[in-house]
């Protein structure tokens, strides 16, 4: 059977829906076993709106094409044939869009989604017991001298596991024993996306101030981070640090100038 | 009305740059200048001013920010049309000129006819918010007149300059036809340098706002000015700006062509502005294709500069109005490309290239989708608990920027093969050797799509500094296949035979809402981009230098700052119509003898 032009958008839209809703977190299962990772509601909603408007755009861009579609259309909503086809498939629609209605607006006792940002924007400068320090020229001053820098790494390991890892984990991968108590949960240092991206004075100052020491829009505090600069020394914070990057492979952003 | 604006403006500055002196000197109140320091003494400049709320004068229930953030938005808005527009009117001028074809002349002159209308308008929306600055913020401008006060007065002059050069330019057009031609183009090569240095100066001052030099911690002003203009992020806003204002010309002046088209009542004026519409997207899909590059620079400028400012930006509270500039330059790519589709039907009969526009569609959804999926997902709780943590495994690695720059290139090359394939619609390939070229082309595509992916995918595999520099190898791949296919193009056109003829005017009226769609997207990301460029200075004035001592010393919600971007953006559009509609006026019997089929290269 041939199916009719008019028909062939929607079913390219049915399918992307099928592959967002359930392929996507499918491989996502996949990949972290023991989930569902599902393609959070916006972003499900806005990728499927432009996949719906690319459709409409090809199958309108055609003259030849388009002209089949806007007559099928018109023998649909035409034809005294199809009345009984056509009166389901209005009553089906407008069900459906009062379901969505119903759906978006009916009380539920869902937390609504956080505006959190993974990296919180640090302050320009900071102060520890009366020593500012300026995030625009602070370096790692340990990396100066390359003899005693696996003696640093080494030292920083020892801090890690003595206060780190019972969150962050033994592999640094955020899975630590206290792990699933957090929400959010603690970083993965092993992705890409988290000390890979940043330098080092950032870390330096979130390690030391911790989740109070986050701007307003890290707030109300999302981090559960305490504020190590009370239980570690500067040189000890700047040894976690050698080692985080150490044993992730991971190398620090620095400036180009 | 024009001259009028231009000498307020210049007598306000010189005001500001006495009276401001003044004011930062003055003892009483907040406003008094802090102890004068020895650098202060040597280089005679105060610090900047350190300002209070009293500091700012309120005018009844007016919101300061909002005033000056509306008008100065209106104002960069009209800037960027009337700087854009001679760029690409000289080059289609110097096209029609070369090739003794009076239609790329008489299509020049009714692009720089749009731009006149404006022209009174910038000037006016100039005035507007320099008298907003000098009322509302008087202590800002009162530092800044005293740094950039040679600047501003320089400006002036130029701005002057400018108004001789477009009002000789488009008056002279009929004029200085045949052997006087080149003294007009010439003419209008001194217009468009003298609109991008007044371009390159107000830059200055946005710059020194972000990222001051030239001045110390205090703000003393050491009295080198070029130091102070010539800052780290002032270069990269300039090569930014010059694009963008010329696709944001091109944008504007084909929505003036799709309201003409639609208008349109013969053949030859629905050829005319079809024609014309055509052109100005070329225009503004040409500009826009480095577009992307310029940002990712003047980004990494910024990063660079300020890791606070680089993360605000990228990956704090601002980087959730980066999701809707994603959806922005989507539906700027996807609106280019669905003219072009449309476009196919100029050609007679079907087109044997046609059959790849359904695989360019869904290139560009999957780049698309990549493109806009942001690093940080907003979930509920529970989508949270269903991923097992806030990193998704599949979305997780298409947030950073190995992904989005290769989804830029990929799309950016599929839009180019789109357009491509119009114009090689046209022709048929008689020689041997065409038909090996037409395959080199298409594996130069293969090898650089490939070459595109792989680098993003080694993106994630090395440091953030090697994963930056990876994105100048993708950018030099797409540059690199569409220079070899314009060249190979231009051979093969010009040694084959003609298949089709180009009807113009045959266009579905759809198509024209596309080219309205593009200057409704260019206007409103322009104006969101330029609040997030502006406000990652948070609570400075002149970002570590000067504080924003005002009531309004806080960042917006996202809320509120897309509603006045939007409103502005919906204000300009209106003076825009306003602008179309005052065009049109006279006009006709130049177009009535425009082309119906003609076997142009477009």
């Amino acid at each position: 059977m041939k199916v009719p032009r008019a028909i062939r958008p929607i079913l390219v839209v049915a399918l992307a829906y099928a592959i967002v809703e359930a392929g996507i977190p499918a491989i996502g299962a996949l990949l972290k076993p023991g989930t569902w990772p599902v393609v959070p509601a916006h972003l499900a909603r806005i990728y499927l709106f432009f996949i719906a408007n690319v459709v409409l755009l090809y199958t309108a861009a055609d003259e030849v094409l388009w002209g089949r579609v806007r007559g099928e259309l018109r023998y649909f909503f035409g034809a005294d044939e199809v009345r009984v086809v056509r009166t389901l498939v209005i009553a089906a629609i407008s069900l459906a869009g009062g379901y969505v209605a119903y759906d978006a607006v009916r009380p539920r006792l869902e937390t609504p989604p956080e505006l959190r940002a993974i990296h919180p924007a640090p302050p320009a400068s900071f102060s520890i017991g009366g020593k500012a320090y300026d995030l625009s020229t602070l370096n790692n001053p340990l990396r100066a001298d390359k003899s005693k820098f696996a003696d640093h790494v080494k030292a920083g390991a020892e801090l890690y596991f003595k206060n780190c890892f019972f969150c962050h984990g033994d592999k640094l991968d955020g899975k630590g024993h206290y792990a699933d108590a957090f929400h959010p949960r603690p970083a993965n240092f092993r992705d890409v996306g988290t000390i890979a991206q940043l330098r080092e004075s950032y870390l330096f100052w979130r390690i030391a101030t911790g989740g109070p020491g986050l701007p307003r829009e890290g707030w109300p505090w999302m981090s559960s981070m305490p504020i190590w600069h009370r239980f570690l020394s500067e040189t000890e914070i700047w040894q976690v640090i050698l080692f985080l990057y150490d044993f992730t492979g991971q190398a620090p952003r620095v400036r180009d100038s | 009305m024009k001259a009028l604006a231009v000498m307020l403006l210049l007598v306000l500055v010189l005001l500001a740059s006495g009276g401001g002196r003044a004011l930062v000197a003055s003892p009483s109140g907040a406003m008094a200048a802090e102890t004068v320091s020895a650098a202060e003494a040597a280089v005679g400049h105060p610090g900047a001013p350190k300002l209070t709320p009293p500091d700012y004068p309120r005018y009844g229930g007016l919101n300061s920010r909002v005033v000056v953030w509306v008008a100065a938005q209106l104002h960069l808005f009209f800037a960027a049309f009337v700087l854009g527009v001679p760029i690409f009117v000289l080059a289609i001028e110097f096209i029609g000129w070369r090739n003794r074809d009076p239609r790329y002349d008489r299509m020049a002159h009714e692009f720089i006819k749009i731009s006149m209308g404006a022209f009174s308008l910038t000037a006016t929306s100039g005035g507007i918010l320099v008298f907003a600055l000098v009322a509302l913020y008087p202590g800002l401008f009162a530092y800044l007149t005293g740094i950039f006060g040679p600047v501003m007065l320089l400006y002036a002059l130029l701005f002057l300059a400018e108004t001789a050069c477009l009002y000789a330019y488009y008056y002279g057009w009929d004029a200085m036809q045949g052997r006087r031609k080149p003294g007009h183009i010439l003419l209008g090569l001194g217009l468009n340098l003298v609109g991008t240095a007044l371009m390159v100066l107000s830059n200055s001052w946005a710059t020194f706002m972000m990222a001051p030099s030239g001045v110390d911690a205090r703000g003393v002003f050491a009295g080198d000015v070029w130091a102070a203009v010539a800052g780290p992020l002032w270069t990269p806003l300039n090569v930014h700006r010059f694009l963008a204002n010329i696709a944001y010309g091109g944008a504007i002046v084909g929505a003036y062509a799709a309201y003409r088209f639609i208008a349109a009542r013969t053949p030859g004026e629905k050829a005319h502005y079809d024609w014309m519409g055509h052109t100005a997207n070329g225009v503004a899909i040409v500009a826009l294709l480095p577009l992307p590059f310029a940002g990712y620079w003047m980004t990494k400028e910024i990063y660079d500069y300020s890791q606070q400012m680089g993360i605000t930006l990228m990956g704090g509270v601002f980087a959730w109005l980066f999701i809707i500039q994603a959806v922005l330059i989507g539906t700027i790519f996807l609106a280019a490309n669905f003219y072009l589709w449309c476009g196919m039907a100029r050609l007679d009969g079907t087109s044997r290239t046609a059959y790849l526009v359904k695989y360019i569609a869904g290139v560009l959804v999957i780049c698309f989708l990549v493109w806009f999926t942001p690093h940080t997902l907003v979930m509920t709780a529970r989508e949270t608990a269903a991923l097992g943590g806030a990193y998704h495994p599949v979305l997780g690695p298409l947030g950073l920027m190995s992904a989005k720059n290769t989804a830029v290139n990929v799309m950016i090359l599929a839009t180019f093969l789109t357009y491509q394939l119009f114009r090689r619609s046209m022709v048929r390939s008689t020689q041997s050797w065409m038909a090996r070229a037409t395959r080199l082309q298409v594996a130069f595509y293969i090898a650089a799509v490939a070459n595109i992916v792989w680098l993003g995918v080694y993106g994630y595999f090395v440091p953030a500094n090697v994963r930056i520099g990876l994105s100048v190898p993708q950018v030099a791949t797409t540059l690199l296949v569409i220079v070899v296919c314009v060249v190979v193009d231009e051979a093969i056109a010009s040694r084959s035979e003609r298949v089709h003829m180009i009807h113009w005017g045959r266009m579905p009226t759809r198509a024209q809402y596309a080219l309205f769609t593009l200057a409704v997207a260019f206007t409103w990301l322009m104006g969101l981009m330029g609040y997030i460029r502006s406000s990652i200075r948070q609570h400075w004035h002149v970002y570590t230098v000067m504080r924003d001592g005002s009531a309004d010393a806080f960042t917006p919600t996202i809320g509120h700052a897309t509603s006045i971007v939007s409103a502005s953006t919906l204000v300009f559009l209106l003076l825009i119509l306003f602008v179309f509609w005052l065009s049109g006026l006279g006009r006709g019997q130049a177009v009535a003898s425009g082309p119906v089929a003609a076997p142009a290269t477009p």
